[in-house]
């Protein structure tokens, strides 16, 4: 198997094993999210800190190494993005919609999984989303 | 007495459970560390958004090299979400499950959801879950900015009398 194909394998065995944590903890009902969002069940909190304190360790572990991936050989890094206002904005729109959906990316194509169709709806807008984003950034390049 | 006070307040803030939504996460964790330490890459959902893009639209800002040299794994990942969550509910036995938030609020959420986590650099798993485990500053900025509009918003979609 070459690398490329390898690659793929492995993000689909990441894929699964995401959407298994996503699943399981109810982040595919945009119900669970807004009972977080209105502080009825604070559950959520448990998920991001669980996932970012698994990732933190792994990260550590990575770059504490200071070795390559056996698959990319990209070196082991941390994400790292540079802070602007766009940060701030980003934020406070992806604050609206979550707030009005009670969806995230993620979630929304895992909850296609457990047959909540209507999560195209979502799905949807965030394409045209990604669509209107790209045409701002073509614009403001040119 | 304290200890009596502390598990109230965590029976109310979780009523319904603890255990599912730390099992969900850390495998959520387990699958970050797992991309990270075969391939190097940092995941995070909304990029699929712009990389996905790519494959058809020929604006130049979709055709960037980033975009197109990754676009194959993040939609294989994608894939793999869908099939985790319908894997595991079918093994489970569970039944399918369909929301009852309105159409309109998914549709439009989502579109605020696709401009935001792009301008932002990221979402609840890029800034969320990665960046918070990177230690990144911006993403703290992004977090906090993200939960605190999404709170306030959901509050008054709640007081508007929108159900569900």
């Amino acid at each position: 198997m070459n690398r490329s194909r390898k690659i793929l394998v492995a993000a689909f065995i990441g894929g699964i094993i995401f959407g298994i944590g996503l699943t399981i903890s109810k982040m595919t009902h945009p119900e669970v999210v807004l009972d977080f969002l209105q502080l009825d069940d604070l559950g959520l909190l448990l998920v991001m800190g669980g996932g970012a304190t698994v990732a933190a360790i792994g990260f550590q572990i990575g770059t504490r190494t200071g070795k390559s991936a056996p698959l990319t050989g990209k070196k082991y890094g941390l994400r790292e993005r540079e802070f602007d206002k766009d940060v701030i904005i980003g934020g406070v729109i992806f604050g609206i919609g979550w707030g009005i959906a009670g969806v995230c990316p993620g979630p929304a194509f895992a909850s296609l999984g457990i047959g909540n169709y209507a999560i195209v709806w979502s799905i949807a807008g965030m394409i045209l989303g990604a669509h209107i984003h790209g045409f701002i950034r073509e614009n403001r390049s040119s | 007495m304290v200890i009596i006070q502390i598990a109230n307040l965590v029976a109310t803030s979780f009523p319904n459970g603890m255990s599912h939504y730390l099992i969900g996460g850390i495998l959520i964790g387990g699958s970050v560390v797992f991309m990270y330490l075969t391939t190097g890459q940092i995941v995070g959902a909304s990029t699929m958004l712009e990389t996905t893009v790519s494959y058809y639209s020929k604006l130049e800002w979709f055709q960037q090299e980033g975009f197109v040299s990754s676009r194959d794994w993040r939609l294989v990942f994608t894939i793999g979400l869908i099939v985790g969550a319908a894997g595991y509910t079918l093994v489970s036995g569970a039944a399918q499950w369909m929301t009852e938030v309105q159409w309109w609020r998914l549709l439009i959420g989502g579109l605020f959801i696709g401009i935001g986590a792009r301008l932002g650099k990221g979402c609840t798993s890029g800034h969320g879950i990665c960046g918070l485990a990177s230690f990144s500053p911006t993403s703290l900025i992004n977090v906090i900015v993200f939960l605190g509009i999404a709170i306030i918003v959901a509050h008054l979609t709640e007081i508007a009398g929108v159900v569900p």
